[in-house]
């Protein structure tokens, strides 16, 4: 993950229906930075992230990775984006360890049997690999869900509210994670409460719901 | 890439082995469908040899097109589709290994069960052969075909009864050559053009539908 | 050639198209009326008697046009939906929206003009004949998209969904038609061969024409009136629409 990439929103509008949800962000997020976007219920963060991992079409404007428009590169700019929304992307009745590998066959990478066991032991879930995801807990869930940030080898980490359902000790290890993630040269953009002490970078904090998103490099 | 396809395949098969109501509810509707066409028309066997590649057709048709809706309302559901959708590699690839596993699911049982009902329609061996040729040859289209209208209503309240409003007219090729496959062969001109047909049409189907489908899915999960 | 493109993407955003449409339709309302009341007139009383069917063939002066009518307006309607799909066109999809309940009400004419027809002619209101079920089918693709339209509520999804399932019908018409036709051969007995054999009289040709370019106009006209609500409904939040909308008040 040595190479430098840049993610570029320029001049994004997104709306939702017939409702405006954003008019106009221009923002621009390099390696080694971090990017919270805040904002009410409501103001459009989902859609945001949504717009940006490009799942989801800017009405106007574009988002460019590493100055190329995500439509034109999307294989690429998908193999570099690992992206997690609210809902934890697990099947019910599979248990922890097919939903990982699944999850790292559609992804274009492979994970073996061993390594997802040892992914499960980081994420101290051993001990559960049996059971079908529907019998675990929300906080469990979510764990599996986030396991998939420990193998990732994407530059770019999109989160949808991750501290979400997590007990103190898997917050503990989820900001290691990330800050481990930025100091290696990665990017992420979270929406959450939650911060995250850094060792390096810098911060990019956007905060919708305003007329125009309001950003600030700190 | 291939590898992923294969994933596909086998994980959307080990959930359904998993919940196997799902499979069942198709074929027995189907059997059910197929069985109570005598009760209306009557029991005379000159009668239902006549009815019988239609019956059967039409029958399968209506019984993949009630699997259709589950097709990507589950991975919807769960957020499996956005991973899916975001999965580095062409989105047509997937959705034929969606695809596949659905008929594997739903359409195969189909195959396999029909030469048992094409019995209860007194059909002789020689037709109940070419049926289940026929079928093998035209469920895969009849599930890549359906596909397109799945994604398109993916997640809308009136979905079920809106895909098959949209899937039927699309089926009519494919039910005219399966029925007239049987028919064919049970009048002595045999059904070997029919069945050409509808493995020119799946060949087609294979080609086209998955692009038509991938493009229906990234605009319904906007 | 640079001038003209600019000049023709002008026209596509849904403020300056409104106007236009305006101005349009009493164009063609006027049209419409003149060449259909002059094809009634020529289907009824100049055009002669057939020596074989009497005054009943007169209808096919509405059949045939609005067979016609049905599936051109279904290609226009496709049409305009790749360009949609290419350009980012939200006019385009506002089009092919307006033109589908007039394709489907000619679909709906040629079916009920064609039973009227079969009648007398063959003593049957329905005839499993290639052309009227393939013209059945397609009232069933209009039906289709006019419903799957009107299921979405999110109305960018709603045009590009809809603009796909054109996509995917006017790919499968042909095979559709081709398949209905080698069932109907298959199927022989009831049917009776309409034309092709016979030979037309040339008022008969003209009269024919002249009724479906009135069509035309009306599909025009028709399409220019709906097209414009739909805009109006849709861009009810933005100025203009509030400026057109206090001015009229």
């Amino acid at each position: 993950m040595s190479e430098i990439h840049r993610l570029e929103a320029r001049q994004v509008c997104c709306s939702r229906g017939d409702r405006e949800l954003l008019r106009c962000l221009d923002v621009r997020l390099e390696s080694g930075q971090l990017m919270y976007l805040r904002g009410p219920n409501g103001s459009g963060k989902t859609t945001l992230l949504r717009t940006l991992a490009g799942l989801l079409r800017a009405e106007t404007g574009e988002i460019r990775w590493d100055g190329e428009p995500i439509q034109r590169i999307r294989d690429q700019y998908h193999a570099d984006l690992l992206y997690l929304g609210h809902l934890n992307a697990l099947k019910d009745d599979l248990n922890a360890i097919e939903n990982l590998r699944m999850d790292a066959a559609v992804r274009g990478s492979s994970l073996d049997e061993q390594a997802a066991w040892q992914l499960l032991t980081d994420i101290g879930l051993r001990g559960c690999e049996d059971l079908p995801i529907k019998y675990l807990s929300q906080g469990q869930k979510r764990r599996v869900a986030l396991a998939r940030l420990w193998h990732s080898d994407a530059a770019l980490w999109i989160l949808d509210e991750p501290f979400s359902a997590l007990d103190v000790a898997a917050v503990d290890a989820l900001q290691a994670v990330i800050r481990d993630h930025l100091g290696r040269g990665g990017m992420a953009i979270l929406t959450t409460h939650q911060e995250v002490e850094l060792t390096s970078g810098t911060v990019c904090r956007v905060t919708l719901g305003g007329e125009i998103p309001e950003v600030r490099h700190v | 890439m291939f590898e992923t396809l294969a994933w596909i395949i086998r994980r959307d098969v080990t959930i359904a082995l998993r919940r196997r109501t799902d499979v069942f509810t198709t074929l027995i509707f189907f059997v059910i469908v197929i069985s109570l066409f005598p009760l209306g028309v009557g029991p005379d066997l000159d009668t239902l040899r006549l009815i019988a590649p239609g019956v059967v057709w039409v029958g399968a048709l209506l019984a993949s097109m009630l699997a259709l809706e589950q097709l990507f309302l589950a991975d919807h559901r769960d957020g499996t589709l956005e991973q899916i959708l975001l999965a580095p590699q062409p989105l047509s690839l997937l959705v034929i290994g969606k695809v596949i596993a659905h008929w594997l699911i739903t359409g195969l049982p189909l195959v396999i069960m029909a030469p048992v009902l094409g019995l209860q329609y007194d059909l002789s061996g020689e037709a109940l052969l070419v049926m289940l040729w026929s079928l093998l040859l035209g469920t895969p289209t009849l599930s890549l075909l359906g596909a397109i209208a799945a994604a398109l209503t993916l997640g809308l309240r009136a979905g079920g009864v809106l895909v098959a409003l949209l899937v039927l007219p699309l089926y009519i090729p494919v039910l005219i050559f399966g029925a007239g496959a049987v028919e064919a062969t049970t009048s002595g001109l045999g059904g070997g053009a029919h069945l050409s047909l509808l493995g020119a049409i799946l060949l087609l189907a294979l080609l086209g539908t998955p692009l038509a489908t991938a493009a229906a899915l990234r605009v319904s999960s906007e | 050639m640079q001038n003209r493109l600019i000049n023709w993407f002008k026209f596509s955003s849904p403020a300056t198209f409104y106007p236009l449409a305006g101005r349009l339709a009493p164009i063609f309302w006027v049209v419409a009326v003149t060449l259909i009341a002059i094809g009634l007139y020529m289907s009824f009383f100049v055009a002669p008697v057939d020596y074989k069917q009497g005054d009943g063939y007169r209808i096919i002066f509405v059949h045939v046009p609005a067979s016609w009518m049905s599936m051109f307006i279904y290609l226009i309607m496709a049409g305009w939906s790749a360009i949609g799909l290419t350009f980012n066109t939200r006019l385009s999809f506002m089009m092919a929206q307006a033109l589908a309940p007039t394709g489907a009400l000619f679909a709906f004419i040629s079916l009920w003009t064609g039973s009227f027809w079969g009648k007398p002619m063959w003593g049957t209101w329905w005839v499993w004949d290639a052309r009227i079920t393939s013209e059945l089918i397609l009232l069933f693709l209009y039906l289709g998209y006019m419903a799957l339209v009107a299921a979405i509520d999110d109305r960018r999804r709603a045009d590009r969904a809809g603009a796909i399932l054109l996509l995917v019908g006017v790919v499968n018409i042909p095979i559709i038609y081709f398949s209905v036709k080698w069932w109907n051969t298959l199927h022989q007995g009831a049917t009776i061969r309409m034309n092709g054999q016979t030979s037309m009289d040339e008022t008969m040709l003209l009269t024919m024409l002249i009724m479906a370019l009135g069509f035309w106009a009306y599909s025009i006209a028709a399409a220019m009136v709906r097209v414009q609500s739909i805009i109006l409904e849709r861009e009810a939040g933005s100025t203009w629409a509030q400026d057109l909308i206090g001015e009229r008040a």
